[in-house]
C-alpha cells in the first residue's frame, strides 16, 4: 500500500531523514518509535506530502506521490492525519469541524455529510457534542472530534502525528481506545508515538528510528523484549 | 428649539470676540445634516472599496507569486508613504490629463478613499492571517482542502476575528479623514458647515455643529464594531 525507496529530507543544510526504505501493507499498524528529534514526524509528513520530500520515491497505492506532477490534493483526501494539537477549526461546531470537508472537497450534499458525520462522532462517542464549538472540549474530546473529521474523508490511510503527547494523562486512554478501535476495522495506520504499552498491545509492526534513519523493524513481540541494535537497546532502557 | 437655553443668551462670551450664537444657524442645520448622507456614502462605498481590494493584496502579500507581492508591497509603500489629500487631489485634479475626463468629485473621493484604505486594510488582514495558527492550514491541507477554499473558509473567518477592532479602527479613521474631501468641493457634512460658515460670517458655530455630528457617528461605529466583535467571539 505504502513503499518509501531511498526517501531523504533536508530543511536547508539540516538533514532530517537519510535513506529511508520502507513499506507498509494494506490493513496493517505500523508504529514509528524514537528519540525526539529522530525523524519521526518528518517521515510521517512526507507520507501526506505535508513535506515535500527532497529526494527519494513515494508511492501510495500505485501512484507515485512523489512525482512533480501529482496532484497532492487527491492523496490527502484518501490519507487521513490526526496531529498532536489537534487543529479544530475553532469557529466550527463539532459536527461543522467532521462535515467541512465532506461538502467541499467532496461535494456531499449537506444532509449526508451531517447524517455520515453523526454517525462517526456517534464512533468516537461524541454525538451529544454536536454542536458545541471545540473550545468547549476536553483535550481528550478534541482528539477524538480531529479523528472523526480525518475518517469523514472516509480515508484507505490514517496518519497519526503523535496524537496522545499534548493530552493530559487520563485522556490518553479514550484517544487509544479510538485508535484501537479503528484498528480492528483493518484501517491501514501509521503511528508516531511514545505511547510504548500501545504500540506494544497494537501494532503489526515497529519501526524504530534515531538521527534521520530507520535503524530497526521488527514486530512488537520481537522488538520489545530483544532489540537487535544497540541503539534501540538503549532506547527502550531509558524508556520503559 | 434645539438650542440650549444658556447658549440662546449669549452667556459664552469672550473678551474681544464675539458670543457664539447658535440660534443663528438654527435654519441651516438641516443643510448641514444632509451631509452626513453625503459622508456616509463616500464612507461606506470607499470602506467596501478598500476592505475588498485589501483583502486581495494581502492575499497577494501572503502568496507565493513574487511578482503580485512586490506589486502589493509597492501599492502599500506608494499609498501609506503620500498624502491622502495629495491623492485626492491627484485623482480629481488630473483625472482629465490620466483618464481623459473628467470624474465626478463623488468618484474621485470614493477612489481616493477607497484605493488609500485597501493599503492599511491589507496590512491589517496580512497581521490577521499570519496570527492564525499554522496548524489551521496543515489541517485543511491534510483534510484535501484546495488553497482558496482554505482561505475562505477556515484561514480568513479567523483573522477576521483577530483584526476586527484594528479594522473598525480603520473605518472610524475613514469616517473622520472623509472630510478632506472638502477641498474638491464635495458637500459633505464639513464643506456645508463651512458654506454655513460663511454665509453667517461666523465659522465656529457650524463648525462645532459639524464636529458634534462626527463625533456621534464615530460613537456610532463604535458601538456597532462591540456588537460584531462581541458576536463572533461567541465561539470563544
Amino acid at each position: 500500500m505504502i513503499k518509501v525507496n531511498g526517501l531523504y529530507k533536508s530543511f536547508g543544510k539540516l538533514e532530517v531523514l537519510k535513506n529511508i526504505d520502507a513499506s507498509i501493507d494494506e490493513g496493517e499498524v505500523v508504529v514509528v518509535i524514537g528519540p525526539s528529534g529522530s525523524g519521526k514526524s518528518t517521515f510521517l509528513r512526507c507520507l501526506n506530502l505535508l513535506e515535500q520530500p527532497t529526494s527519494g520515491m513515494i508511492h501510495i497505492g500505485q501512484e507515485e506521490i512523489t512525482n512533480k506532477k501529482y496532484n497532492p490534493l487527491k492523496l490527502r483526501s484518501n490519507v487521513g492525519m490526526v496531529f498532536q494539537h489537534f487543529h479544530l477549526f475553532p469557529h466550527m461546531t463539532t459536527l461543522e469541524n467532521v462535515t467541512y470537508a465532506p461538502i467541499k472537497v467532496k461535494g456531499l450534499k449537506t444532509a449526508d455529510a451531517k447524517k455520515i458525520g453523526m454517525e462517526l462522532l456517534e464512533k468516537v462517542g461524541l454525538s451529544d457534542k454536536a454542536d458545541q464549538y471545540p473550545n468547549r472540549l476536553s483535550g481528550g474530546q478534541k482528539q477524538r472530534v480531529a479523528i472523526a473529521r480525518a475518517l469523514a474523508m472516509e480515508p484507505s490511510i490514517m496518519l497519526f502525528d503523535e496524537p496522545t503527547s499534548a493530552l493530559d494523562p487520563e485522556m490518553v486512554k479514550e484517544v487509544l481506545d479510538v485508535m484501537k478501535s479503528l484498528a480492528k476495522t483493518g484501517m491501514t495506520m501509521v503511528i508516531v508515538t511514545h505511547e510504548m504499552g500501545f504500540a506494544r498491545e497494537v501494532a503489526d509492526r515497529i519501526l524504530f528510528m534515531d538521527g534521520g534513519m530507520l535503524i530497526e523493524e521488527a514486530d512488537p513481540a520481537s522488538f520489545f523484549t530483544a532489540p537487535s541494535s544497540k541503539r534501540a537497546q538503549d532506547f527502550l532502557q531509558k524508556v520503559l | 428649539m434645539l438650542v440650549p437655553a444658556v447658549m440662546e443668551h449669549s452667556l459664552f462670551l469672550i473678551e474681544g470676540g464675539k458670543p457664539m450664537n447658535f440660534e443663528q444657524i438654527v435654519p441651516s442645520m438641516p443643510f448641514i445634516l444632509q451631509g452626513i448622507w453625503v459622508t456616509l456614502q463616500i464612507v461606506i462605498i470607499a470602506g467596501i472599496l478598500g476592505f475588498i481590494l485589501g483583502i486581495i493584496l494581502s492575499l497577494f502579500k501572503i502568496g507565493r507569486i513574487k511578482v503580485l507581492r512586490w506589486i502589493a508591497d509597492a501599492y502599500t509603500s506608494i499609498f501609506r508613504g503620500t498624502p491622502l489629500v495629495l491623492q485626492l487631489m491627484i485623482i480629481y485634479f488630473a483625472s482629465p490629463q490620466l483618464f481623459g475626463i473628467q470624474i465626478e468629485p463623488y468618484t474621485a473621493a470614493i477612489l481616493a478613499f477607497g484605493l488609500n484604505s485597501a493599503a492599511y486594510i491589507s496590512e491589517i488582514i496580512r497581521a490577521g492571517i499570519l496570527a492564525v495558527d499554522k496548524g489551521q492550514q496543515e489541517a485543511a491541507m491534510a483534510l484535501g482542502v484546495p488553497y482558496n477554499k482554505m482561505m475562505k473558509d477556515v484561514i480568513l473567518p479567523q483573522a477576521m476575528k483577530n483584526i476586527l477592532p484594528a479594522l473598525m479602527n480603520e473605518f472610524i479613521t475613514l469616517t473622520k479623514e472623509s472630510a478632506i474631501v472638502t477641498v474638491i468641493g464635495v458637500t459633505d457634512i464639513m464643506r456645508r458647515s463651512y458654506i454655513v460658515g460663511s454665509d453667517t460670517f461666523s465659522f465656529l458655530e457650524p463648525l462645532l455643529f459639524a464636529g458634534l455630528i462626527y463625533y456621534v457617528m464615530v460613537l456610532v461605529l463604535t458601538v456597532a464594531g462591540k456588537w460584531v466583535e462581541g458576536r463572533m467571539r461567541r465561539s470563544d
